[in-house]
């Protein structure tokens, strides 16, 4: 079953080869795997994998609950600094953060699995609903969140903890940001993403309102003239172009699109895919979009970076899992040219590349892979309007330490800001220090103007 | 190679690894499969006096604590001596003596302490052919509440008398097996030698609830909603049996006499670390339990290779050789100084020997050097007292260097004292002894 016809088309495959490619990554650890893997964690001092962690979570404390039978004990240490836990033990690039700290790489070579055990825990605790915050006595103090992405999400829980009512701007159809239409299929099973959103939202006090869009339905100014706060984490809405010719033929596709047209199909037979397919670009997206191609059956995926390996966003433990899936990734080329053929892509041409006096420059030597498909992933863009004289930074929105914009009142996080290192665990971290800030803030404003007589 | 045949009160055997009496000798299946992995000689399970045999629990009879990964760190019986009939056994012990000549096999025995239970029975044991008998004085539960086991290990005098009975009524060497469950591991020692016994054996079971149920807030194992004590066995227990046997191999008063060493012998480690205080040969039951009757041949091996590598011949070079170096902590050198090395190269940086310190102990490590993680000892603080060593996780990463005569002790800001120097004549010591003017 399946075709090899060359094109674009979808099912290549069988269907149930789509179910197994599909499936998830690294399933859950079992009780006895769990055990197994937390007995290995020497319960470090001042442990250098919690310094790793951009959220802070107490690593050895949370290993120590699951080795001892504790597991909501556990989950409760992760969500404490990190509500969406569950969602970055799945996406976490733990082998540049939690894990490289790891003493036991050191010891042997071989991290304890502090991501896996992370989502054991919170996988235990959201399986059996456990819910461990409540809000504070309603403040009557209300905040707006602009984007239900990992930042907006962390900032509204906090603040709802807190007492305050919060209603949160979301351009999209559903709630969740990257971690709904951002993330490689087979790293969120079962809607993982909503079900998190869900967990989160069961705080109270917190309400989405969805398919308004910053810039187009509402302005920064309307919600600082109504709301006592405002938190801006939309993210990135702009896909940077490759600045080569032929990139707007039929076949030349945004990686994000892809990423969320598959993660939103049920059916991912309905996805179709290229007989050859090149992704430009050498970031995770790149990576998710690569694999992905190859498992929705195309016969050659390459990835196409134009500087080296050591250069690559995507980590390596993402670079191994794309060459596993046989995707082939080469170095050292960049776009020249889409070729036609019949109005639909046939190929790309491309560059050799060199760092000459510290500077990357074309050889003038070329190429051309053939290709039906061709996904751009090049990085995204800060894209935002109705914003008014909100100050930026190198194209994203400029914060001081804790968040705070230029703009009285109105704090940001995540990828639309400077600062953001692009990833879900960052983005959360800036979401809930952000809401303790507003919390002080409002806090403060709540005292009475004369504390002593 | 080294030569590991051995000799205990006139019992040879190729190797000084002997199953104790327990399940693993209870009939000649077992024991037959235990010969041919290679054991030296079992104690079959003890034996009662004929008549309808004991019965056991049907439910759980044993509970256990684990380390990592679910080792079986320590366990716990509450089985009693053998359920099957005398005579069975006593037909099998001969079938199996004469099958396996070269091996040793004791008889393990526990009646009424009366002198016609032990004058029946013993003539039936020698009839088997079995090399020797020990004398069951341990148990610390059930046949204890019907006066025999540990309550009779618990009474010199009763010990005194029964081996007594048994050195007048056979010709076999006895083997009196003591309980640990008692103050002072001497006094019945002291009385065994002093009823005429060949050799002691230790230790028997330690009296233990091994754990708790919380859900039905019953000991374990329960049996239908309750619990009771039980005997503690395994590694866990092997300290306190090192000790007890040290005690007995430096006590003038037993001084020479034969022990059997038993408790949580697991590997060819821990034999050899019986034998040096004063052992002349081990029993082994839990290793065997948890892990099979193979574990003798990494025993066997691992003694010989040990054996060889330092130029050990027999196990005369090696039994008690650790005995005169056991004292009292009055005989300690206390002008003795030393100090914890951390091995940087070695360091993994899990920061644990800083916390126990810092927390529990001298404030002696660093955790932070020029704003760097870097754990290393504080020699003006460091007492040298081998906690960190023992909470590192690496091999050797830390290790206690003792301070040369002279060298200046940062701590007390003294050279140290070339001389030897204990509590017995300290300054501090109201008792001290004067030397004379």
């Amino acid at each position: 079953m399946g075709t090899t016809q060359s094109g674009i088309h979808r099912g290549r495959l069988a269907p149930t080869e789509y179910e197994t490619n599909f499936s998830d990554l690294h399933p859950r650890l079992d009780d006895h795997e769990a055990l197994v893997a937390a007995d290995r964690c020497y319960f470090c001092h001042d442990a250098p994998c919690m310094t790793a962690c951009p959220t802070s979570i107490d690593i050895p404390l949370f290993i120590r609950q699951i080795s001892t039978g504790n597991p909501i004990g556990s989950a409760k240490t992760i969500f404490d600094q990190n509500i969406l836990g569950g969602m970055c033990a799945r996406v976490c690039p733990t082998e540049t953060l939690c894990e490289q700290a790891c003493v036991r790489n050191t010891a042997e070579h071989r991290p304890v699995e502090i991501g896996r055990l992370q989502r054991y825990a919170t996988d235990v605790a959201m399986t059996e609903n456990k819910h461990f915050y409540e809000r504070a006595a309603r403040t009557g103090k209300a905040v707006a969140v602009v984007g239900a992405g990992p930042a907006g999400l962390a900032c509204a829980h906090r603040l709802a903890m807190n007492g305050h009512d919060v209603v949160i701007f979301e351009a999209r159809e559903k709630a969740g940001g990257l971690n709904e239409y951002g993330i490689a299929t087979y790293k969120a099973v079962d809607d993982f993403a909503q079900a998190e959103v869900d967990y989160v939202l069961s705080i109270g006090g917190i309400e989405v309102k969805n398919g308004l869009k910053l810039g187009r339905d509402f302005t920064l100014a309307d919600l600082t003239a109504n709301f006592d706060a405002v938190f801006l984490g939309m993210g990135l809405a702009g896909v940077n172009a490759l600045g080569a010719e032929g990139e707007n033929l039929p076949g030349v596709v945004d990686a994000v699109d892809f990423i969320a047209e598959l993660r939103q199909a049920t059916d991912k037979a309905t996805i179709p895919v290229g007989r050859r397919v090149v992704v430009i670009g050498g970031g995770m997206t790149a990576i998710d979009a690569a694999v992905q191609a190859k498992l929705l059956g195309a016969e050659e995926v390459t990835i196409c970076y134009r500087r080296g390996k050591e250069h690559m966003n995507a980590s390596e433990f993402e670079q191994d899992l794309a060459t596993s899936k046989g995707v082939m990734i080469r170095h050292w080329l960049q776009p020249k040219r889409v070729i036609a053929r019949d109005g639909h892509v046939a190929g790309i041409e491309v560059e050799y590349t060199e760092m000459r006096d510290g500077k990357l420059t074309g050889t003038g030597e070329t190429g051309v892979l053939a290709a039906d498909q061709i996904f751009k992933a090049i990085g995204q863009t800060f894209e935002a309007g109705g914003l008014g004289s909100l100050a930026m930074a190198g194209n994203r929105i400029a914060i001081d330490a804790e968040g705070r914009t230029s703009i009285a009142n109105v704090w940001a996080g995540g990828d639309c800001v400077k600062a953001g290192e692009d990833l879900t665990v960052t983005s959360v971290a800036q979401g809930r220090d952000a809401a303790d800030s507003i919390n002080r803030m409002l806090a403060a404003g709540a005292q009475p103007a004369v504390a002593v007589a | 190679m080294a030569d590991l045949r051995n000799t205990f009160v006139g019992i040879k055997s190729p190797n000084p690894f002997w199953l104790a009496s327990a399940p693993p000798t209870d009939k000649a299946y077992n024991v037959e499969r235990a010969f041919k992995a290679g054991w030296g000689g079992v104690v079959w399970k003890t034996l009662g006096e004929e008549g309808p045999p004991v019965v056991n629990v049907n439910g759980p009879r044993y509970g256990a604590i684990w380390g990592a990964d679910r080792r079986l760190l320590g366990l716990n019986n509450i089985e009693l001596i053998t359920d099957r009939d005398l005579y069975t056994n006593l037909r099998e012990m001969k079938q199996v003596k004469m099958n396996w000549p070269d091996r040793a096999l004791i008889a393990s025995i526990m009646v009424p302490c009366e002198e016609e239970s032990w004058k029946a029975i013993l003539p039936l044991v020698e009839e088997t052919g079995a090399d020797g008998i020990e004398l069951n004085f341990g148990c610390p539960h059930g046949m204890s509440e019907r006066g025999m086991g540990a309550a009779v290990g618990q009474v010199p005098e009763y010990i005194e008398m029964v081996v007594r009975w048994c050195k007048q009524y056979t010709r076999m060497p006895v083997i009196t097996k003591l309980t640990p469950n008692i103050t002072d591991i001497r006094k019945p020692a002291r009385a065994a030698k002093a009823g005429g016994t060949d050799a002691v054996s230790l230790i028997n079971t330690i009296n233990s609830i091994v754990s708790v149920d919380l859900d039905n807030f019953a000991p374990n194992p329960t049996v239908g909603g309750k619990g009771t004590h039980g005997g503690y066995c395994g590694p866990a227990v092997k300290p306190i049996a090192l000790n007890m046997v040290a005690e007995i191999a430096r006590d003038p008063e037993t001084y020479g006499l034969p022990i059997s060493g038993i408790g949580g012998i697991t590997t060819w480690h821990d034999a050899a670390e019986f034998l040096a205080l004063g052992a002349g040969n081990v029993q082994v039951c839990t290793a065997a339990m948890t892990y099979g009757f193979k574990i003798v041949q990494e025993m066997i091996t691992g003694l010989s290779s040990w054996m060889d590598a330092k130029g050990h011949r027999s196990l005369d070079d090696i039994i008690a050789r650790a005995v005169p170096n056991v004292t009292d902590w009055q005989y300690l050198n206390l002008n003795y100084i030393a100090k914890a090395r951390i091995d940087q190269d070695a360091c993994i940086k899990c920061g644990r020997c800083h916390i126990a310190c810092e927390d529990t102990s001298h404030q002696a490590i660093t955790q932070f050097v020029d704003g760097i993680r870097h754990f290393e000892v504080m020699e003006d603080e460091c007492v040298g007292c081998n906690l960190c060593v023992n909470v590192c996780p690496v091999e050797n990463c830390i290790t206690m260097v003792g301070l040369e005569p002279g060298v200046l002790d940062q701590r007390t800001g003294k050279p140290v004292d070339p001389n030897y120097a204990n509590w017995t004549t300290h300054p501090n010591n109201p008792m001290a002894k004067q030397a004379a003017e």
